[in-house]
Order: C-alpha cells, then sequence, then structure tokens
C-alpha cells in the first residue's frame, strides 16, 4: 500500500483549466472518494494520478516516487473502469493475466495471482467464461480483478458501480467494503453518488469547479459542511436553507428570516461575532422536528412516504422546508403543524462568502 | 514519507514527445499520400501539356506551356466511335440517366423500408432476405435474360430501358439503407401516428419521408456516385444514343485509330469524373456514411 | 437435436396459408384494406425480387443446359455446355487470373487499408485531410481509374521513360506489355482504388472501440501494435469479415478496369471471367456457354460469401443475445 502525494497540481485542456493548484495527501491503506458533481474535475484528477492525463503544473509523488512524468504501467497503480473495460475476446482468465503476461512475469507467479484473486472475488466458476457471458455485476468483479492482480500500491475507482441498478450498486458496494478491510490496500474512488461516498469512505474529499471544497471523514462532512456547496450536495433530501441575518445581542445572537427568530447562541462559531450579518441558515431534514410545542408554525404540503420514513414538506413563509419523521405519521396533508429547529445542529454561511461561519 | 521529499527534488521533465514511432507514423501516412495523389497530379499535368511537350518529356514534369486545348478538344471534337462531337453529349446523357436513376430508386428504398420496418406484412422478410442475396449476384447472370425482357417490352436501347435497369440493380441498398433508417426510428412515433388515424400512404408521404433527410442526402451520394461511374450497364442497356460518359470516354481512349492524343484523353478522364469527385469533396462526411451505410448487410 | 424438434412443430403446424386466410377473413374490412394497401405498395419489390432477381437466374440456369448460340433454342444438352467451358483455354486462364487477381487484390487492400485506418487513428495532424485524400479514387468510376493508369504505365510515355529520362536508362516497367506480369498492373490500380474504402470502414469500426479499452491497456502496459493485434483486431472481426465481403463481390465483378486498362491483353493474358461472359454474350454469340459461365461465377460467389455471412450473424447474434 503506497501513500499519494498531490502537491499544486494543474490540469489545462487548451485553455480551458480544469483544475487549479490542487494540494491533496491520501494516507496508506485509506479509502479517499472523491465526491462530487459532473465536471467537477474528479475523473480529471484520477486520470491525472493514473498518468493517463498529462498534467500541466505541479506534482504527483506515489508511495514517495515522483510519478508525475511517469509512465501510467509504472506507477504501481490499479484501476477500474465505469465501464469496465474488459477484452472482449479473452476468457476472464486471459483478461486479468494478459498485463502480466506481457510483463514477461514467470507462469507459476501468474497462476498463483490469478486464483488468489479469483477466489477473493468469487470468480473460480467463471475464468473460462469472455465478458459477453458475464451479467454486469460479474463484469465488475473480473475488473476489479484485473485491477487486484497487478498487486499494485494504489487502486483507483472510477465510478465503477454508476452502470448497475440499484440493487447491485448495494451489493457490490458492500463487497468493496469487505474488500478495503481485507487488503487494507490504498484506494482512491470517484462517485457522484453520495450514498457511495458515506459508506465506503475513510475520507471524502468534496470537489466542485476543479477545486476542493472540504475533505473530511463522512461524518464530519455531513454534519459540519465547510460551505454552502457541501451542505446541499450532502444528505437527501437536501439541506433546508433559509436567508436572513444574525445580530448579536447583549447575550444572545439571534437569527433573523421573515417569520422567523431563533436563539443561535448555542452554535459553535469560529470567530466571534461583531456586527450584523447577512447569512444563510442551513438545518437537515432530520433535524428539523414537527412537534406540537415547536416554535414555528407551518402546513403540511406533501408527503413522501419512504418506507421506514416518511418526508414531509411543510410550507413556511412561501418556502419549502422539508422534515424526515421516523416512525407512524400523526399529520396529514394540509395540516397546520409546529415545528421546531435543533439549534445545536444547524450551519450558518456567510451569504456573501458562503463559507461557514 | 512525503513531506520532506517533496522540496528536495527536482521536478522531472516532461518527456520529449516526438518519439521515432511518431515520426514513423507520418512517414508512413505521407508516402501512402503520395501514392494516392500521384495520379491526380499526372492527369491533370498531362491534360494541359502539348503533345510535344508529352512525347518529349517526362510524365512527372510541370507543363512548361499550360494550354486548355486538350479540354476543348475533349468536349468538343473527340471521337466516340461514331461521331466526333466530343464528349459532352455522354455528359448530358449521363444527366439524363443519373437523374431519374436516383430520384426513382430512392424512392422505392425509401417506400420498401417503410413498409418492411413498420408494417411488416406477412412474407415480407422472405422478400427481403433474397434481395440481399440477390446484392450478390453477378450482373452477367442476369444479363441476357434482362436483354431479352427489357426487349419484350420495348425497353431495351433506350433512356427509360437503361433507368429502369438502375432501378432495379440499386433495389438492394437503397432498401437497405432505408429499412434500417426506419429501424431506429421509434416505433412509438409510429404507432402514435396509426392512433391518430394515420393510413399506410399518409404516414409515408406526411410523417416519414419528411423525416428522412439524413438518409436521402446518404442515398443520394451514393446513388449519383454509382449511377454516374457505372460502365457495364450503360454499355450494354443505354443504347447508341444514350450512352453514359464512362462509355464514350473508354470509346474516346481505346477505340481511336492513329495517333493517341494523350492530353484529350487525360482532359476527358478528367471530365468524366469531375461530377462524381465534386460530390465527394463537397459532401466529405455524408460520403463516408453512404460508405459505411451500405457495407453493414442485414 | 433441438432443430429437429423445431423442425417437427413447424411441420405440425397448420399450414401458412390456412393461416394467412384466417386471419383475412377475421380481419375487419378496413384493416384488411390496410394490409393489401402495405402488400400493393411492396409490388415492385416484389415483382423485382421474383422476375428480375429470381426470374433471370433461374432462366440463365436454364439456358445454360441448352445449345442456344445467337438465339435461344430449347434443346437440351445436360452439361454439355459446362465441358465445353472448362474445356476453354481461355476460359481457364480468366479463372486463373481471377484467383490470383482476387488474392493479390484482397489482401492488398486489407493490408493497406488497415495500416492507413490504424496510422490515422494515432490522432494525427491533418486528418480530415488525408482521410479525404485516400478516400476520394473510390469516387472515381473504375473506367477512368483503369485509364490513368494505364497511361502512367505505359513504357513508352509512362513512369519507365520518365525514370529512364532522370538518370537510369535500364530502368524497366513494363508490366502492362508482359503477359506473365499484366495481372499486376490491374492489381496496382484497383487497390489505389479500393484501399480507401477499407480504410474508411475499419476507421469506422476502430473508433468504435470504448476508449476505456485504451486505457486499461496503458495501465496494464501493453505495447500499441499488441493491443491491435490481440485486442482490437479480434473485436474487429465482424467489421472485418463485412469488408472481405465487399472486396470479393467487387473481385468478382471486375470488368470494368480490365476493359480499360488492358482490353484483357496483351493477347488474353489479362482475361477475366465477366469479360469472357460478355464476349460470348455478345459478339461471339454462344449464349449458353456464356450463360453456363455466369452460372459458374455466380456459385463461386456463393460458396465463398455465405459462410462468411453465417459466422459473422452467428457471431453478431452471440454478442446481442449477451
Amino acid at each position: 500500500m503506497s501513500s499519494v502525494s498531490i502537491h499544486k497540481l494543474c490540469v489545462r485542456f487548451g485553455a480551458n483549466e480544469v483544475i487549479k493548484d490542487l494540494d491533496l495527501d491520501v494516507q496508506q491503506s485509506e479509502f479517499l472518494v472523491l465526491l462530487g458533481p459532473s465536471g467537477c474535475g474528479k475523473s480529471t484528477l484520477l486520470h491525472s494520478i493514473a498518468g493517463l492525463i498529462d498534467v500541466s503544473d505541479g506534482r504527483i509523488e506515489i508511495g514517495g516516487h515522483d510519478m508525475t512524468w511517469a509512465d501510467p504501467t509504472d506507477r504501481n497503480i490499479g484501476m477500474v473502469f465505469q465501464s469496465y473495460a474488459l477484452y472482449p475476446t479473452m476468457s476472464v482468465e486471459r483478461n486479468m493475466s494478459f498485463g502480466l503476461r506481457i510483463k514477461g512475469m514467470p507462469k507459476a507467479e501468474i497462476e498463483r495471482r490469478v486464483q488468489r484473486v479469483a477466489q477473493m472475488l468469487h470468480l473460480e466458476p467463471l475464468l473460462k467464461r469472455k465478458p459477453a457471458q458475464l451479467s454486469g455485476g460479474q463484469r465488475q468483479r473480473v475488473a476489479i480483478g484485473r485491477a487486484l492482480v497487478r498487486e499494485a500500491g494504489v487502486f483507483l475507482f472510477d465510478e465503477p458501480l454508476s452502470n448497475l441498478d440499484a440493487k447491485l450498486r448495494a451489493e457490490l458496494r458492500r463487497e468493496l467494503k469487505l474488500l478495503h478491510k481485507n487488503l487494507r490496500s490504498t484506494m482512491i474512488y470517484v462517485t457522484h453518488d453520495q450514498v457511495e461516498a458515506m459508506t465506503l469512505a475513510t475520507r471524502i474529499v468534496v470537489m466542485h469547479a476543479g477545486r476542493i471544497q472540504q475533505i473530511g471523514v463522512p461524518s464530519e462532512v455531513y454534519e459540519k459542511p465547510e460551505n454552502l456547496f457541501v451542505a446541499g450536495f450532502l444528505g437527501s433530501p437536501a439541506m433546508n436553507f433559509l436567508h436572513g441575518q444574525i445580530k448579536p445581542a447583549a447575550d444572545s445572537i439571534l437569527f433573523e428570516s421573515q417569520g422567523l427568530t431563533l436563539d443561535v447562541t448555542p452554535y459553535c462559531w469560529r470567530a466571534p461575532l461583531a456586527t450584523t450579518l447577512e447569512v444563510v441558515l442551513g438545518i437537515r431534514p432530520e433535524n428539523l422536528r414537527i412537534h406540537a410545542d415547536g416554535q414555528f408554525q407551518a402546513t403540511v404540503c406533501l408527503i413522501e412516504p419512504m418506507g421506514n420514513h416518511h418526508v414531509v414538506w411543510l410550507e413556511f413563509g412561501g418556502k419549502l422546508l422539508s422534515s424526515v419523521v421516523s416512525g407512524p405519521l400523526t399529520v396529514g396533508v394540509d395540516d397546520a403543524v409546529r415545528f421546531g429547529l435543533d439549534a445545536e445542529r444547524i450551519s450558518l454561511f456567510d451569504r456573501v462568502t458562503e463559507q461557514r461561519l | 514519507m512525503t513531506g520532506g521529499t517533496l522540496a528536495v527534488r527536482p521536478p522531472l521533465r516532461r518527456p520529449y514527445r516526438l518519439r521515432p514511432a511518431r515520426v514513423g507514423v507520418y512517414a508512413f501516412l505521407l508516402t501512402a499520400a503520395l501514392f494516392f495523389l500521384l495520379p491526380l497530379y499526372i492527369m491533370l499535368v498531362t491534360s494541359v501539356k502539348s503533345m510535344d511537350e508529352i512525347r518529349m518529356g517526362n510524365i512527372f514534369a510541370f507543363p512548361i506551356q499550360v494550354t486548355l486545348e486538350p479540354w476543348v478538344t475533349a468536349w468538343t471534337s473527340a471521337c466516340t466511335g461514331v461521331a466526333c462531337d466530343g464528349i459532352r453529349g455522354g455528359f448530358w446523357n449521363s444527366v439524363l440517366i443519373v437523374i431519374p436513376s436516383t430520384v426513382l430508386p430512392i424512392l422505392l428504398g425509401a417506400l420498401n423500408g417503410y413498409a418492411l420496418s413498420f408494417w411488416k406484412p406477412r412474407g415480407a422478410n422472405v422478400l427481403f432476405a433474397i434481395l440481399m442475396m440477390g446484392a450478390f449476384i453477378p450482373v452477367q447472370v442476369m444479363m441476357y435474360p434482362l436483354v431479352r425482357i427489357l426487349a419484350t417490352i420495348g425497353l431495351f436501347s433506350s433512356l427509360p430501358g437503361i433507368v429502369l435497369v438502375h432501378i432495379i440493380f440499386s433495389m438492394p441498398v437503397m432498401t437497405l439503407l432505408f429499412r434500417n433508417y426506419y429501424l431506429s426510428i421509434p416505433q412509438e412515433l409510429f404507432k402514435a401516428a396509426r392512433i391518430d388515424g394515420g393510413g399506410f400512404f399518409r404516414i409515408f408521404l406526411q410523417l416519414m419521408l419528411p423525416m428522412s433527410t439524413p438518409i436521402i442526402i446518404v442515398a443520394a451520394i451514393m446513388q449519383v456516385t454509382g449511377v454516374w461511374n457505372d460502365y457495364i450497364l450503360g454499355l450494354v442497356f443505354a443504347g447508341r444514343d444514350n450512352l453514359p460518359m464512362t462509355v464514350q470516354l473508354n470509346n474516346v481512349i481505346n477505340t481511336t485509330t492513329g495517333t493517341r492524343l494523350y492530353n484529350v484523353n487525360m482532359a476527358a478522364t478528367i471530365l468524366t469524373s469531375l461530377v462524381p469527385l465534386t460530390i465527394y469533396f463537397v459532401s466529405g462526411r455524408w460520403f463516408v456514411r453512404g460508405i459505411a451505410a451500405g457495407a453493414v448487410k442485414g | 437435436m433441438c432443430r429437429w424438434k423445431k423442425y417437427k412443430r413447424t411441420l405440425l403446424q397448420p399450414s401458412r396459408i390456412e393461416t394467412a386466410l384466417r386471419t383475412v377473413m377475421t380481419l375487419k374490412p378496413k384493416q384488411l384494406f390496410r394490409q393489401l394497401v402495405s402488400w400493393a405498395a411492396l409490388l415492385p419489390l416484389a415483382s423485382t425480387v421474383l422476375v428480375a432477381y429470381l426470374g433471370t437466374v433461374l432462366w440463365s440456369l436454364k439456358i445454360s443446359f441448352t445449345n442456344s448460340r445467337t438465339f435461344p433454342s430449347d434443346q437440351y444438352v445436360g452439361w454439355a455446355q459446362y465441358q465445353r467451358l472448362f474445356d476453354n483455354d481461355r476460359w481457364l486462364l480468366s479463372l486463373q487470373n481471377l484467383a490470383l487477381y482476387g488474392v493479390l487484390f484482397v489482401a492488398a487492400c486489407m493490408v493497406l487499408g488497415f495500416l492507413l485506418a490504424v496510422f490515422i487513428d494515432q490522432k494525427v495532424m491533418a486528418e480530415g485531410a488525408l482521410r479525404t485524400v485516400f478516400l476520394y479514387p473510390y469516387a472515381m468510376s473504375f473506367v477512368a481509374t483503369g485509364l490513368v493508369w494505364q497511361w502512367m504505365l505505359n513504357p513508352g510515355n509512362g513512369i519507365q521513360q520518365a525514370v529512364r529520362q532522370m538518370g537510369y536508362p535500364d530502368f524497366t516497367f513494363d508490366w502492362i506489355i508482359d503477359q506473365d506480369m499484366v495481372i499486376y498492373t490491374i492489381v496496382i490500380a484497383t487497390v489505389w482504388q479500393a484501399s480507401g474504402l477499407v480504410m474508411a470502414l475499419l476507421l469506422a469500426g476502430l473508433r468504435g472501440i470504448d476508449e476505456e479499452i485504451w486505457k486499461a491497456a496503458r495501465i496494464d502496459g501493453i505495447p500499441t501494435w499488441r493491443v491491435y493485434v490481440s485486442i482490437v483486431l479480434p473485436m474487429l472481426s465482424p467489421t472485418l469479415i463485412t469488408v472481405f465481403v465487399l472486396l470479393f463481390t467487387a473481385v468478382v465483378k471486375v470488368f470494368d478496369s480490365v476493359v480499360s486498362m488492358t482490353q484483357g491483353g496483351p493477347g488474353t493474358a489479362s482475361e477475366v471471367p465477366a469479360k469472357f461472359i460478355m464476349e460470348h454474350l455478345f459478339g461471339r454469340a454462344n449464349i449458353a456457354l456464356a450463360s453456363a459461365g455466369s452460372i459458374v461465377l455466380l456459385l463461386t460467389v456463393l460458396l465463398l460469401v455465405l459462410p462468411f455471412m453465417l459466422v459473422r450473424n452467428r457471431s453478431t447474434l452471440a454478442r446481442v443475445e449477451k
């Protein structure tokens, strides 16, 4: 298992600067997830680490060696692609061993590696089959197997589960997590699916427009988002946002928005607040509780039953707020309800800079 | 492991991109380009030289004195077997042959493709399969019977006759093109039209045909090029008064007695190739699309 | 075993005519009308297929068993025409030429076309211009091509003369008047014309290959040439077969180029079956012999094309069925 260090990376396509001055340190044995919407640069970053894209500036170190200009095959990496990229006319066994064969590895060693990986991924009965004869999930396992036989220091995953249906995706996700637990290899994983990111990662890197928005363990990124983008990107349903002002008073700080005043003194302030500030208050649906003693009043607009919980949409001052209610539902559509906000679980962002306060 | 080494080591240089392999690729491609362009160059150059220059000089040499005389001769007074009116007669003959031989096969191909892909009448697939096999039948097998059939209906050696023959021989490709194209149009569109009350011809004329512009362009390019360049069918079926340009060209060059006027020959060759080459250079991607579409049989 | 069961099942079904009649009788008048209209629209297709394709083949077949000369006769002579055909030296020579020409033409076109496609695929500059240059010969007629190459290969005024003038007085390139070498000149001219087509088709195939396979190969450390040989070529086999079939059909049809370039000469050295047949149909007025020749040509095509089409359809079907 190797570590990966990226220092002031710049990647330019013609006039378009996709990644600018990016720094990232991936620890050994970590499962790092690059999360972000389409076009944020996460795939570009992964491909740069792999050596499939030339960088315009900066350094990439893998396992302590400068690999900025090394060929992909010399970087001691393995990669799994979204479309599996299996060689269609070769059997599973040949797909996994082809690269090793080209390198001139002794047959016995190739055999050993292929057998070991096949066992790990339950591919033994499929070794003689061609990719066309496999299901989507099996193909993905073969793709992972092909990367694993290289016994590399770092494994790169480029949205490997995107082409699978929901059920298979969940199954393979769990298998990947187990794999990481058993192998303890360094893995860098790209996805736009936040569920994958939250469940698989030891750390999440949220990216947007070629820049890193936040790096942290899943719980931190979820509970304490660094800026509006991260706050809005993670969580389903998305975080509720209320625009307003915070006013420092004598011994308390108040958040004021149309029809809503909240004492936000217990909030974890980063810096002491001097003056009134235009802010955005964010609160996750699970922290917006509907109960009879709630501070504020709203009307139930829409209810989405999700099986083990309900998402209740409230109409409040012209805006739609969502609340997650687990267990049996006591309200109906068009009911007038009261709700409260858990002041310790809110996030406050400067409206101008969009940064967390 | 990571922090310290970053500051100390200088970055490695970007690998020099012009490797020998790359040079080899360009060398091969340029040599090939020369091979392909050489005949065109020679054609052009020979057609503007005087006969003296040709006799003395070198086929590769640039013309010392450019003359358009050969072109005029080729167009107006070259001997095409019977008459010596130049190849312009052949040009107009070819035009008269090509236009109906493009429009009619396209219409029929579209109709066939439409019926085959949307209506699927019983037994139509058998017909289609035989039609596809028919594309492989050497024309000589069909030659004599077709001559007899056309003679019987009085169309042998006539313009309608050659057009009919072209329709027959282009039906497989045209039908295939349109059938494949219509197969890529969602069936839902057709079903919606039927629910709206459309009948066979109404749906065809008002919905499908207007949607077929891309494939019509491709079919037209293929058909115009193919019919213009045809030799054997024109030779047999067109009749002395309607000989297409390709046949007359061959007559000009290979059946002259006496001194061969190479410059006139080359001028005539270029004139004959002008129409399809122009279409090729203008249409670019459409031409390639036509080749690819026509090659996918079944 | 499965196939026999299926065959039995179709035998025991009510006949197709019965089902058709039943369908017709149960349809409402409007539906019936619609079915008839679509059938009517296919009349040109049906008549072409039945008369022009099937009909002519059967007719030629029939003539080949008679002793028709200038006019068709009904006198049945069995295999006599075919025997006479294969006793004819010119016919045998034309077959020999066709075989030699066919092998060289197909091989040269496939190799040259493939190399051109591969090299263009290497992300070269001026790709569009190069493609235009390689494909324009295909837009010319075979007659025009034959005439240009005839001029170029003319020993007195063409390449041989030019090179001699440039200072190599012993240079010879007179294949076009050499009985043993003339067939190669036709190969050169037609390969020049058709390689562009092969390139265009193979390039389209190459472009259809998933970009990620290339990436995976780069990470596996597989050298580019090896990727083409071990991964790309096998993936392209349906396209390759299509190309081969197209080329082979062109080989069998070769007529225009020979007529314009060498007129079958010198003497009969570059005679090809298509020309032999045409001459006996019209010039030498021996319809039966010509028909026999054309049937032999047809059989050659079927024998060589059918297996390839079956192989290709099976492989594409297998891929579709996943």
